[in-house]
């Protein structure tokens, strides 16, 4: 019979022991989110209702709900990701489709990877310089969704390059081969089997949007509005805004307030993300390699 | 005969990688054209030159002309025309990541045919041409992906054969194929012929010899020997190389 050596049994055990250390890193990683959660529910639940989330603030911010600040940022969220996808997703299959490898094309990509990493502060400056004054649009929704959008363009450019790059290039050439051009290649294989990465990508930038502060504070967003904004030219409020307006910035707030409008914040973020994993789930059950 | 490619003075080279150097070759209408060489002597560089697929090579240089009954294949900018007329079966089996069904009607929807029953025409015709009816008839819908090496091989060809080519290249298509369905498309190829020229990279020789009208021998980027199989296989070569390769003394 075949007896393991000694060599073997420690290989065993030092894998063994690898393992371990790898799942309980990977389970630390976790922790933080879990706690998070765990923890606003706690402090926030009391505040948690019906009435929290469809009444307007009342009595200077101090009692009522947090409707106008869903509202505000589903508008924000939803222009800015309309406008920064298309671009960004057009962007990329420009970029890995079509442009040549040069240096022009490298230069853009570098601009590209060094965008993401500006401050979201200095996004804000920048929008409002571009759009609410030298455009004219005014502190409004727009103005603030496209600063937004300008912020999430390198995250949905670099993420859909990544997966475009993974489908393989044997598939754009078997496609040639039989004469589709270049842009049946792209519509029917390329962007198919990159769908599921690229959504991922505009995932992340929507979670993005909704929790940022910085970027929209100067271009568009109120911190107290009696009213629901009416066209994309109004400001609006927004649950970040909101958030960090009744955590400092207001005597007399409830303690449950904060934590009950992070956990909404929260809890937004989180549904999105999940519908996003069951959409990129679905298309990758449809195609698989 | 009549000439349906002829190729002048091509010159290929990816970066400074020489890889066909000044070749001259006439291809007719309604042979085939058997190509050996040992590797690296750029057999597959001279197939891809011919329906242009050098075009989306990042590096990839080429000079010289090649005309498709008598017309230059650089004439028209966009070279996908081009290639609707010639079917390319690369060495390597691709399934694309959708259904046998819609693998095989690619290329016909590509170029715009909507009516169903000669899409189904083409299906059965293509598949049964390339061996494959008999094994995916039952799941036509299911992944092409899942399929085998071999059968994904053969997937291939009727994908090549979908577009009704004039000309078609075929780089060694049979190395995943076992011997009895080799023969089998072999035979199919054979009927083929009469309506098509066929052009094909081989590094079986004997596949050369079985299938092939002419047969020409690549080295280092050139065209050593190229004459009728009656005479190449039979002792009348140009050049030694080609008998020792021939005879499997060397390559």
């Amino acid at each position: 019979m075949f007896r393991p050596s000694n060599h073997l049994l420690n290989k065993e055990i030092k894998e063994k022991k690898f393992k371990n250390l790898l799942s309980t890193i990977t389970f630390f990683l976790f922790l933080p989110a879990l706690i998070i959660i765990f923890w606003l529910f706690v402090k926030g639940y009391s505040a948690l209702s019906w009435d929290f989330l469809l009444m307007d603030p009342i009595q200077g911010m101090t009692a009522g709900g947090i409707f106008p600040t869903i509202v505000g940022t589903f508008w924000l969220v939803i222009i800015s990701v309309l406008v920064a996808c298309p671009m960004g997703v057009i962007a990329a299959i420009y970029l890995s489709e079509y442009a040549k490898d040069n240096k022009l094309t490298r230069v853009i990509r570098l601009a590209i990877l060094n965008l993401a990493g500006v401050p979201s502060i200095v996004h804000a400056l920048f929008g409002l310089g571009a759009f609410v004054l030298f455009m004219k649009m005014g502190t409004s929704i727009l103005a603030a969704s496209l600063t937004l959008a300008v912020m999430n363009l390198p995250v949905i450019i670099t993420s859909t390059l990544e997966s475009l790059k993974a489908v393989p290039h044997s598939y754009r050439e078997a496609s040639w081969n039989v004469g589709a051009s270049k842009l049946q290649t792209i519509r029917y294989i390329v962007l198919p089997n990159s769908l599921p990465g690229i959504l991922t990508g505009v995932v992340f930038s929507v979670g993005r949007s909704a929790g940022e502060t910085a970027a929209i504070l100067f271009t568009g967003v109120a911190f107290y509005l009696p009213f629901l904004p009416k066209s994309v030219f109004d400001q609006c409020m927004a649950l970040s805004m909101h958030l960090f307006t009744i955590s400092t910035q207001v005597v007399g707030v409830p303690d449950a307030y904060p934590f009950a409008t992070a956990l909404v914040l929260i809890l937004l973020i989180l549904s999105v993300n999940s519908i996003a994993v069951g959409l990129r789930s679905y298309f990758r059950m449809k195609r698989k390699w | 005969m009549n000439k349906k490619i002829e190729i002048k003075n091509l010159t290929v080279n990816y970066g400074n990688k020489d890889v066909i150097h000044n070749l001259y070759l006439d291809i007719f209408q309604n042979e085939v054209l058997a190509i050996i060489g040992p590797a690296n002597s750029g057999k597959s560089s001279l197939l891809r030159s011919l329906n242009r697929m050098m075009d989306f090579h990042p590096t990839a240089k080429v000079s010289g002309d090649i005309k498709l009954d008598g017309e230059s294949i650089y004439l028209d900018e966009d070279s996908t025309f081009l290639r609707r007329r010639i079917g390319m079966v690369s060495p390597l089996p691709v399934g694309l990541p959708m259904s046998i069904r819609e693998n095989v009607l690619y290329a016909p929807k590509m170029a715009g045919c909507k009516d169903q029953g000669e899409l189904d025409f083409i299906m059965e015709d293509c598949l049964k041409k390339a061996a494959l009816w008999d094994e995916v008839k039952d799941r036509l819908d299911g992944l092409a992906t899942k399929l085998s090496g071999g059968q994904q091989q053969r997937l291939t060809i009727a994908r090549a054969l979908s577009h009704h080519p004039e000309v078609l290249c075929l780089d060694e298509f049979s190395i995943a194929i076992d011997p009895v369905t080799t023969m089998k498309i072999e035979a199919v190829l054979h009927e083929l012929k009469k309506n098509m020229t066929i052009v094909m990279v081989t590094n079986v020789i004997n596949q050369a010899k079985r299938l092939g009208d002419r047969t020409a021998m690549m080295l280092h980027g050139s065209i050593i020997d190229l004459d009728s199989n009656d005479r190449l296989f039979n002792g009348h070569v140009k050049d030694t190389r080609t008998k020792e390769y021939i005879e499997g003394l060397f390559g």
